[in-house]
């Protein structure tokens, strides 16, 4: 185990896959000369040089569509976006030729390709750099989306990735590029996709959250705690496929849930969790399940507004005491 | 190696405004001649392309000259008839509803993928294309009864009933689609060429679009990471003179598609796409250029004979000017061809077609039988897994 920061994290991990396989390369704008708008990819143009770390024009559309055909054509493209919310101009090259090529050719083509990047909300950025996208690309059948919220899960997670012969939507958070924590060295060290990790068991209530929003759902369990409960928190981890599984058996035992998620709340990751919890565990629930999601708005740019604007971890306490009828 | 005929670079000059454009311009009246004055006393002036590129004109090529077999042009005829007489059934069926969905044919334009066939390595190069694509797939070899099975949703269709007429894919033919959304195959295009030079196979993709495409903006983002990354690739437009019922005069500021070769530094021409031999002479110009990296872009004039899909009553142009291209008919044009060059005779070419009838006919009857897919396949090849979750 080594201690590094949420980028060397990600770095490790396309680096030791670079190392493996030659035919992964990394695209995108600033990642080769200016190594990275957020410094994940410093270095590597030194180690693997310009014919497998390549900067791009600011051609979103051009270069996501690149590296579709490139992995149609046998290679395993790391495409960057800057950060998602510049994925929008390129979202046709994800949902339609990434996600659907291998089923509209009757499974001639696969599409092995990670696209990466900052997702979420980063401060006072306004609301088109603030995007929460993981609904947008989860509601995608071909499509598998995932959000690791600490180091050693970004490098274990972003290796299944990049091994993984599916197209994958990789999301990372800016705010978190610069944590440290304890990462594994093995060279092999896969998170598979499609698991999500009981981050603290308790009994009292379930709090469901992924990515950057997951730090706050442990804050509000530390708070629960001091008030003497006892919560369990569940990380995604991955999005789509969705370890539902792991939700409803926590809900079982706990009966409870509220879940915390940084993007709008219509038709969002938490709306589709809730769901599928009624659906399954409807009988073991003795209150409503409470969505603590972003406003329903754009990101504003004010500060005290963008501060309203996120999931609180005031409301989502309040909304636990709720949850277990205590207020 | 061909003689190259494609220049380097384009001069792009600037001179007093061609009449054409004052007149454009005269037509608002007092703002044509207010215009008029500005340009006067004005340093910036009203761009004039003075740009030639050169074209490969019908009736212009021998195929011995090409490199090409007796059988090869037997065979570039063999295909365009293919292509028609397999069109022609697949309208038949569509109006006996045994085909759904939207089909677009490509009647009038077979000697652009009959020609392709001729000038590059099926196997080893890439093709990717639009949505109007049953001609270049039965022209690279994919059989009959795998395209009309497709077009029919069977599971022996090329792409086991999961693309449809607009989606067509073979592996061993090299062809990577089939795209239903117009343009945004055409990046796509830009990687498979990125893979041939990445592995150094020396293989090159030919990535095939619409006049209506031109206007997609990631066709221009490709052009230029093409250009900057010297991708083995060739840009072609197929340029059939409608996008759906748009005429280009109507969707271009500027209808010289090859003038936008300037703005990428890449070398242009244009060829006369009702001639086979034109259009192969072009394309193996193009692809000597693309073994050596340097991208290119390729205007081919051809012209559909049937509306955009067989739902459009084509209100849109005059049947004056269908007939009139109808006289220069690639495949008559062919058949003249053969015949002048005594590789056939009448008698023979007859036989020819009485055998590709057979061939659609036994086309339709291997879709007609082929298996629907099971139900249980609607989940196959989503994922690469098996035993992906989906939803219930």
């Amino acid at each position: 185990m080594a201690v590094l920061q949420f980028r060397e994290a990600l770095r490790a991990a396309m680096t030791e896959e670079m190392e493996r396989d030659d035919t992964i390369f990394l695209m995108g704008e600033e990642v080769a000369q200016y190594n990275g708008a957020y410094k994940v990819s410093e270095g590597m143009l030194d180690q693997f040089g310009p014919e497998r770390v390549i900067d791009t024009p600011i051609s979103e559309s051009g270069f996501s569509g690149l590296g579709v055909g490139a992995a149609m054509n046998g290679l395993r493209p790391i495409i960057e976006f800057m950060t998602w919310n510049f994925s929008f101009v390129a979202i046709d090259q994800i949902l339609n030729n990434a996600a659907k090529i291998r089923y509209m050719s009757g499974g001639q083509f696969k599409v092995p390709i990670v696209f990466r990047g900052a997702n979420g909300a980063a401060g006072q950025l306004a609301a088109t750099h603030n995007t929460s996208v993981e609904s947008i690309y989860a509601t995608v059948p071909g499509l598998k989306v995932v959000a690791p919220s600490n180091p050693d899960d970004a490098k274990g997670l972003l290796k299944a990735s990049i091994r993984d012969d599916n197209p994958v939507v990789f999301l990372e958070s800016e705010v978190l590029y610069g944590m440290k924590g304890e990462v594994s060295d093995d060279k092999d060290y896969i998170i598979p996709i499609g698991k999500a990790r009981i981050a603290r068991e308790g009994k009292d209530i379930t709090i469901v959250a992924h990515g950057n929003v997951y730090w706050r759902a442990m804050n509000v369990a530390d708070r629960l705690v001091e008030a003497g409960y006892d919560p369990e928190v569940i990380d995604l981890r991955t999005i789509r496929p969705l370890d539902i599984n792991t939700v409803t058996e926590s809900v079982r035992k706990t009966n409870r849930c509220v879940i915390m998620d940084e993007s709008n709340p219509f038709a969002s990751i938490s709306s589709e969790v809730a769901y599928q919890i009624q659906e399954r565990v409807f009988d073991h629930l003795d209150s409503p399940v409470i969505r603590v999601t972003a406003k329903d708005t754009p990101a504003p740019f004010a500060k005290n507004l963008m501060d309203h604007y996120m999931p609180s971890e005031e409301d989502a306490y309040q909304a636990c005491l709720r949850a277990m009828y205590v207020t | 190696m061909a003689v190259l005929i494609v220049e380097r670079r384009a001069k792009v000059v600037q001179r007093k405004r061609a009449k054409s454009k004052s007149s454009t311009a005269s037509t608002n009246g007092s703002a044509g001649s207010a215009l008029e004055s500005l340009e006067k006393h004005s340093v910036v002036k009203p761009v004039d392309i003075s740009v030639s590129f050169p074209g490969y004109p019908a009736g212009s090529y021998n195929h011995r000259d090409l490199g090409l077999t007796d059988e090869t042009v037997l065979g570039i005829y063999h295909t365009m008839l293919l292509q028609r007489r397999f069109e022609q059934r697949a309208n038949q069926m569509y109006g006996k509803q045994k085909i759904g969905g939207f089909l677009h044919l490509y009647i009038g334009q077979e000697a652009v993928s009959a020609g392709t066939a001729a000038a590059i390595e099926i196997g080893k190069d890439s093709v990717i294309t639009a949505y109007r694509d049953h001609g270049i797939a039965l022209a690279l070899g994919m059989s009959a009864d795998e395209c009309m099975a497709e077009l029919f949703g069977k599971t022996d269709g090329c792409s086991k009933g999961k693309g449809g007429s607009m989606h067509f894919f073979s592996r061993e033919k090299r062809l990577f689609g089939g795209h239903g959304i117009v343009g945004a195959h055409v990046p796509v295009g830009g990687g498979i060429a990125f893979a041939h030079k990445y592995k150094g196979d020396g293989g090159v993709c030919l990535a095939f679009y619409g006049d209506g495409a031109v206007g997609q903006g990631g066709i221009h983002e490709a052009m230029n990471l093409a250009s900057l990354l010297k991708l083995p690739i060739i840009f072609i437009i197929e340029n059939n003179e409608y996008a759906m019922g748009t005429a280009t005069h109507r969707a271009f500021g500027h209808t010289e598609f090859t003038h936008l070769s300037v703005g990428y530094d890449i070398p242009a021409s244009q060829v006369d796409g009702m001639d086979a031999l034109s259009v192969c002479k072009a394309l193996q110009d193009h692809i000597a250029m693309a073994r050596e990296f340097q991208p290119s872009l390729l205007e081919i004039k051809t012209y559909r004979y049937l509306g955009h899909s067989v739902s459009d009553p084509q209100k849109y142009r005059t049947k004056e000017e269908l007939d009139q291209k109808k006289e220069d008919d690639p495949i008559i044009r062919m058949k003249a061809y053969v015949i002048d060059e005594g590789l056939a005779d009448n008698d023979a070419l007859d036989l020819v077609d009485t055998s590709v009838k057979k061939e659609v006919k036994a086309a339709v009857d291997f879709a007609e039988n082929s298996e629907t897919p099971d139900l249980e396949k609607i989940f196959e090849n989503v994922y690469e897994e098996n035993d992906y979750p989906f939803l219930a």
